[in-house]
């Protein structure tokens, strides 16, 4: 089966400074793919690179079989979605931050109006579909964030460690939620975090990178029971005993 | 003399809504550019339009009067002494202001916000019309910023206008004129008219930039 995505022989820097280097990794259509490793690991310069906001030196994406260069940067990206670790919603209301994506892409009125409130309630959020964006706690604006992503169907879904910043309550009945919705709606995803328990609940495969290279991709057991190498495996540990 | 009085206060105000008008048109995206744009000389540009934030209107008059002078490189135009001149000199000091100020709105803004529009599918043009949108209420004081530089500037309308009646006189310039006549009670009459104008222009602007205030 062709992977939805795949990415051979990439290096991406910044500055002078290698960011990623990544010989190759492929994300199967309707998977979860969780992306762990230490801060500055080079997790969050993968997800920039996959939604084409970063240009790698070398190597080629793949997205369903064909080169991804060889649409524009806008007609790639209105495939995918990407959620940040700050909601970093729009100065509007609720309703129209979720309405953006699919106003972006001209979607008609009538449309945006059936679609929106449905979306908001599938994340929980439809009461405060009048609401200044403002005016939202951390979880009710990170809901949002994601109905506003959700909503756009997208065949890949980024998600940059969108739970760093919520309280344990919060993350973890956000995240039973996400898992649902992502399992229902069959969404390829990949998931940035550094939570290992985070990223076994919800993903069928992890990929570790550490120091700017993936070291390992595999089943959540595998990466806790077999570490590739030391590095994994220190990582693995450390982040089990905190 | 009433209307007279009301033919400078229309000339005042259509001279300055139109430079205020230009600035923004010019000064808008290219304060864009500056914040927004990855380019060598990009700073020194910005620096040239912070400096040009403070030109004194007298050295802008100078300066557009030698070009619009009868012997000056754009005399054949003879627009010197017109109610267009002084339109371009207010533009001169105006379009500093405007594109200084939303260089700096813009710049402002978080800077993953334009990561989220593109990842979210936005174009380009979408991406810079979303910021704009986030960054409505600096804008809207740009714009105030620069409406306030030129209705209140009297130099360069004086110097490239000439004060010439029922042509090119507008409030500042009557004010000076009835002042060195003595005239106090024309001048003071004169300047609580271009307060009061000042005052409403600034008034219905706050009042649209408060309605999207953050509550």
């Amino acid at each position: 089966m062709t992977p939805l995505v795949e990415v051979r022989n990439l290096l991406v820097k910044r500055g002078s400074h290698t960011a990623l280097q990544l010989e190759h990794l492929a994300i199967q259509n309707a998977e979860v793919l969780a992306v762990v490793g230490p801060n500055g690991a080079g997790k969050s310069t993968l997800l920039l690179t996959l939604s084409r906001l970063l240009k790698p030196e070398r190597g080629e994406i793949q997205f369903n079989g064909t080169q991804a260069s060889a649409e524009s940067d806008t007609d790639y990206r209105r495939r995918i979605a990407l959620v940040m670790q700050d909601p970093l919603l729009f100065d509007t209301s609720v309703f129209d931050n979720v309405a953006s994506g699919l106003k972006f892409r001209g979607v008609h009125k009538d449309e945006i109006q059936r679609k929106v409130p449905l979306w908001l309630e599938r994340l929980g959020v439809g009461h405060l579909a009048k609401r200044r964006a403002n005016q939202l706690s951390g979880g009710e604006a990170q809901r949002v964030s994601l109905a506003r992503a959700l909503i756009l169907k997208p065949q890949l879904l980024l998600l940059d460690e969108p739970f760093s910043a919520l309280d344990p309550p919060t993350r973890s009945r956000l995240l039973d939620d996400l898992g649902t919705l992502l399992k229902e709606t069959a969404t390829t995803t990949v998931f940035v975090t550094h939570d290992l328990p985070e990223a076994a609940q919800l993903a069928a495969r992890i990929a570790v990178i550490i120091g700017n290279r993936l070291h390992q991709v595999s089943s959540p057991d595998d990466v806790f029971n077999s570490p590739a190498d030391e590095d994994v495996s220190r990582f693995v540990n450390h982040r089990q005993v905190k | 003399m009433n209307l007279e009085i009301f033919q400078i206060t229309l000339l005042s105000l259509q001279i300055s809504a139109i430079a205020t008008g230009l600035s923004l048109i010019i000064g808008l995206p290219f304060g864009t550019l500056l914040a927004l744009g990855k380019f060598p000389g990009r700073s020194f540009l910005l620096s040239i339009v912070n400096t040009g934030m403070g030109l004194p209107p007298v050295v802008v008059g100078l300066f557009v009067a030698m070009m619009l002078w009868r012997s000056g490189p754009l005399g054949d135009l003879r627009l010197i002494y017109t109610p267009t001149a002084i339109i371009i000199a207010q533009v001169v000091i105006s379009f500093p202001v405007v594109t200084g100020l939303t260089a700096a709105a813009l710049q402002a803004l978080d800077p993953r916000l334009i990561l989220q529009l593109y990842g979210l599918g936005a174009s380009r043009t979408q991406m810079i019309w979303m910021l704009w949108r986030e960054a409505r209420l600096p804008l809207l004081a740009a714009l105030m910023a620069g409406f306030g530089s030129v209705i209140s500037e009297v130099g360069a309308s004086m110097m490239v206008g000439g004060n010439i009646r029922y042509q090119t006189r507008v409030l500042t310039t009557a004010i000076v004129l009835e002042t060195s006549k003595g005239q106090f009670d024309s001048a003071i009459g004169l300047a609580i008219l271009l307060l009061a104008i000042t005052f409403l222009v600034n008034w219905a602007l706050t009042w649209i930039q408060q309605r999207g205030v953050r509550k």
